[in-house]
């Protein structure tokens, strides 16, 4: 009796788990749909916040403002760049941690991930200062290089648990076979972290593109995507600005996509 | 590459050289560089000298800002809880389902990343708006007042700070989850546990390392926010990033701002270590991700 009473506590708790979990992806994706629909909004006046009429109007003229069209392409300008030289070094970095064993390791580790746990606020109001006080222009420059700064703790975390996994066996196998360390890397070890690096990437492109926090302390008089929004909510947000977030969001689900059917049909041609 | 093959110690640190030296120059660096100016006096268009005695910025800045900091302590408290109410029962159905389905819902939870920080908080102006769709239906039908409002109270900003770094709570609880070998949670079955016990017993412990880098990683960012409170809230919820993001762009009074900032670092730093010795979780930097 007892049994069949458990039993049925446990089936009414598994299906109000689901529920529930349904609920919460709701409240994630709520915010993403929002700002999606009020791409086709045909707003009254300026702000952007009340449905009004649809319209495909934004879509059509979605290069109509300059300072707009300027600042995505500042923002795709110094994503690329920082996210090269993050997935680069950071990847680096990744591959001293995991594989070689030295003095200081466990200090460089902590080292690492402190970025990760100063608040985003300290990271840009800090640098600031270093650039006050060494007189250094603000501008593109100085955003590279913060971009960067923030985003090599990412990659090296992401690129470590990657590389954990790494059978180290092949490389040794490659140099029994009178492969010098060279070819070895490029052609063992570089293909077989590939995925690792390319999704390091993605997420440092994507926290590139979309930080607000550090790029509003270290931007000076340029404007980025994020920076322009924040610049245009007093005065109303054009709904070109949701056309462009939601193209960013599809190109990105794109991406990610696509990266996972390349994997697995790389893993199904192995079998 | 001669050099190399005769001093094979050096290539860790060849290959740790260009990190380190960009962390050195553009994390450590600013921040000792902020330290040193929390300890300025003089102006901006005067100048700014640095003496060791001139520790009052610290003071000065706690008396008057110490409302912001309770604040920004509170709402990041509450932000963590509901995270955590929102996040464990959500990793744990992630945790427990198939590797394809599984695929598919943690891309769902980082889905939020890929579009605009800014734009989704914005987005909850529309959501929780006064005629919106979660307050209109309740209005229209009588069963809340017409004239309430979330917006632009400390309810609006709390639940901002949360949505924004949930997925940095789910996450690590769902890593933690997912690691459990199910073996030791069938032994518990075998050994009569009841289902409640062997979460409690067996489940729970395992996840706490989860659970302890999770609440972490959206507390830090949580209390030092500044967007929510300045896009959902009103003057009365200003948070201590608020006043630093002030002091440095605005009045520029960059040795207020400097002490401001390392007191935030410090009352981290103090919260995340009596936080580790609570839980006894000490590998902090293995678990987090």
């Amino acid at each position: 009796m007892s049994g069949r009473l458990g039993g049925l506590i446990n089936a009414i708790l598994s299906r109000a788990l689901a529920v529930y979990a349904s609920l919460a992806l709701m409240y994630l994706l709520l915010p993403i749909v929002t700002i999606a629909i009020f791409s086709f909004n045909d707003p009254v006046g300026r702000s952007n916040y009340a449905w009004a009429g649809f319209t495909f109007d934004n879509w059509l003229t979605l290069f109509r403002d300059p300072t707009l069209v300027k600042a995505v392409g500042t923002s795709l300008r110094i994503a690329l760049v920082s996210t090269l030289i993050a997935t680069t070094i950071g990847t680096l970095m990744a591959m001293a941690l995991v594989r070689y064993r030295f003095r200081f390791r466990k200090a460089i580790d902590l080292f690492v991930f402190l970025p990760l746990a100063t608040p985003e606020i300290v990271l840009g109001a800090s640098l600031l200062t270093l650039f006050v006080t060494l007189q250094i222009p603000l501008g593109e420059v100085t955003l590279i290089l913060a971009h960067v700064m923030f985003n090599v703790s990412y990659v090296v975390v992401t690129m470590k648990a990657r590389l954990s996994g790494f059978d180290m066996r092949l490389e040794e196998a490659a140099a029994d076979l009178g492969a010098t360390p060279w070819q070895t890397f490029w052609r063992v070890t570089f293909p077989l972290i590939l995925p690792g690096i390319g999704a390091s990437a993605i997420l440092a492109f994507g926290l590139s593109l979309d930080d607000f926090v550090i790029t509003r302390f270290n931007a000076g008089q340029v404007q980025t995507f994020p920076v322009y929004v924040y610049l245009k909510v007093q005065k109303g947000i054009p709904p070109q600005v949701n056309a462009f977030a939601t193209l960013f969001f599809m190109a990105t689900v794109t991406l990610v996509a696509l990266g996972a059917l390349l994997q697995r049909r790389r893993a199904t041609l192995k079998q | 590459m001669g050099l190399i093959r005769r001093h094979p110690a050096l290539v860790p640190l060849l290959l740790l050289l260009p990190g380190i030296t960009w962390l050195g120059s553009f994390y450590l660096a600013p921040n000792l560089q902020m330290f040193a100016s929390s300890f300025w006096s003089g102006s901006l268009e005067n100048g700014f000298a640095f003496s060791l005695g001139n520790w009052v910025n610290y003071p000065n800045a706690l008396g008057t800002y110490q409302e912001q900091y309770l604040r920004s302590i509170q709402y990041g408290f509450a932000a963590t809880l509901i995270c955590f109410a929102i996040a464990f029962p959500l990793a744990y159905f992630i945790a427990f389902r198939s590797g394809r389905a599984r695929s598919i819902l943690l891309f769902l939870v980082v889905a939020p990343f890929f579009t605009s920080y800014l734009l989704r908080t914005i987005g909850w102006r529309t959501i929780l708006g006064d005629e919106s769709i979660v307050l209109g239906p309740l209005k229209s039908v009588g069963l809340i007042d017409p004239s309430a409002r979330i917006l632009d109270t400390p309810v609006s900003v709390v639940a901002g700070i949360a949505y924004n770094f949930v997925p940095f709570m789910i996450l690590p609880i769902y890593v933690s989850l997912e690691k459990i070998d199910r073996r030791l949670l069938e032994a518990a079955q075998d050994l009569y546990a009841s289902s409640w016990g062997a979460f409690r017993r067996v489940t729970l412990p395992l996840a706490a390392p989860g659970i302890f880098a999770g609440s972490l990683l959206t507390f830090i960012p949580a209390i030092g926010d500044f967007v929510n409170a300045e896009l959902l809230g009103n003057p009365g919820t200003t948070m201590i990033g608020n006043v630093i993001q002030r002091q440095f762009l605005v009045v520029r009074d960059y040795p207020t701002a400097a002490a401001l900032s390392f007191m935030l670092m410090l009352l981290i730093l103090i919260g995340v270590t009596i936080y580790g010795r609570l839980l006894g979780t000490e590998e902090l930097t293995s678990k987090a991700i």
